[in-house]
């Protein structure tokens, strides 16, 4: 088995309120100087066997049909 | 013979009962569909309910566009011969479908917005506005959390150009909508996605309102009036 990690991340010109209540969050618990926070998502897609530039294809795919709407998130995959 | 209109329910839709009393409300014969059958039974039109299908995993909309019983939807809508009306979630699967541009994210303001809404009714060239007029201001319904529309600019200049914007908030848009858009339009006029809910105010008991029966009673005269696209009749 091996495993292929897909990041999704709203685009930087997408508003991120979640972001901005953790921001506000961290302000009330004492940790000052957070600037911004962007909350993406990480999937971890387990794949039989090695991954070959086919199976990378495959999990790109996935990750532009399913995991990610290229509307208004980015992604990156990367073996692992 | 009054015209035949599937209410598809996923797991998870909330809204589908109170759809398919507002197309009894308005004159059509409701049909209920399966989100796991692929199988439009025949049906003159679909309306896609407001709720949370499959708990909004992943993304509003994104697990319910691969449904069954989008299969079929998809391909009839894209070509405009079926009339589609996604309200709310309903909404969210369409732009997951992209059956309509854009996508829809979270209230911009945190909180999960419920309260009558003030809507401006922009174009009345579709499937589902025919029964309004231009301008028309009409109070229904806004209940959502992630009802802000967005798009990219050229898109939001093509929707505005081709007066593909259907209903826009009246004042500022509560969710943070780009250019306070409600609802929005494909090319050809068939298929509507709305944020708010037209099908909760149908009558004067449960209400704020009848001003959302309109948009079920303009799809039963666009039926009426034959198999023309909106498009071709409309603009």
């Amino acid at each position: 088995m091996a495993r292929v990690v897909v990041d999704v991340m709203l685009k930087p010109e997408i508003l991120d309120p979640q972001g901005q209540a953790i921001v506000g969050a961290c302000d009330r618990l004492g940790f000052k100087g957070v600037a911004q926070v962007r909350q993406g998502k990480r999937f971890e897609v387990e794949v039989d066997g090695e991954v070959d530039d086919a199976k990378l294809a495959d999990v790109r795919r996935l990750a532009e049909t399913l995991l990610a709407n290229p509307v208004i998130e980015d992604f990156e995959l990367r073996v692992e | 013979m009054a015209a035949r209109v599937g209410v598809v329910t996923f797991p998870g839709s909330l809204d589908d009962r109170d759809a398919a009393r507002a197309l009894r409300i308005a004159g059509a014969i409701p049909v209920a569909l399966w989100h796991g059958d692929a199988d439009l039974r025949g049906v003159d039109a679909v309306v896609l309910p407001g709720g949370f299908s499959y708990g909004d995993y992943l993304r509003c909309g994104a697990i319910a566009r691969f449904a069954p019983i989008m299969s079929e939807l998809v391909p009839a809508a894209r070509s405009g011969r079926l009339p589609v009306l996604g309200i709310c979630n309903g909404f969210q699967i369409l732009c997951e479908s992209h059956l309509l541009p854009g996508a829809l994210t979270r209230n911009s303001s945190r909180h999960f917005i419920c309260r009558d809404q003030l809507l401006r009714v922009e174009s009345t060239a579709t499937a589902w506005t025919g029964d309004y007029h231009t301008g028309q201001e009409i109070l229904i319904p806004l209940k959502s959390g992630e009802g802000s529309y967005v798009a990219d600019p050229a898109t939001l200049d093509e929707l505005e150009r081709d007066g593909r914007v259907v209903a826009r908030y009246a004042g500022a848009a509560p969710n943070g909508a780009q250019r306070d858009i409600a609802g929005i339009t494909n090319e050809h006029g068939n298929v509507v996605g709305l944020m708010p809910h037209p099908e909760h105010a149908v009558e004067a008991l449960t209400g704020p309102s009848v001003d959302g029966l309109g948009f079920f009673t303009s799809l039963l005269a666009h039926l009426a009036a034959g198999p023309v696209p909106a498009a071709a009749t409309a603009r």
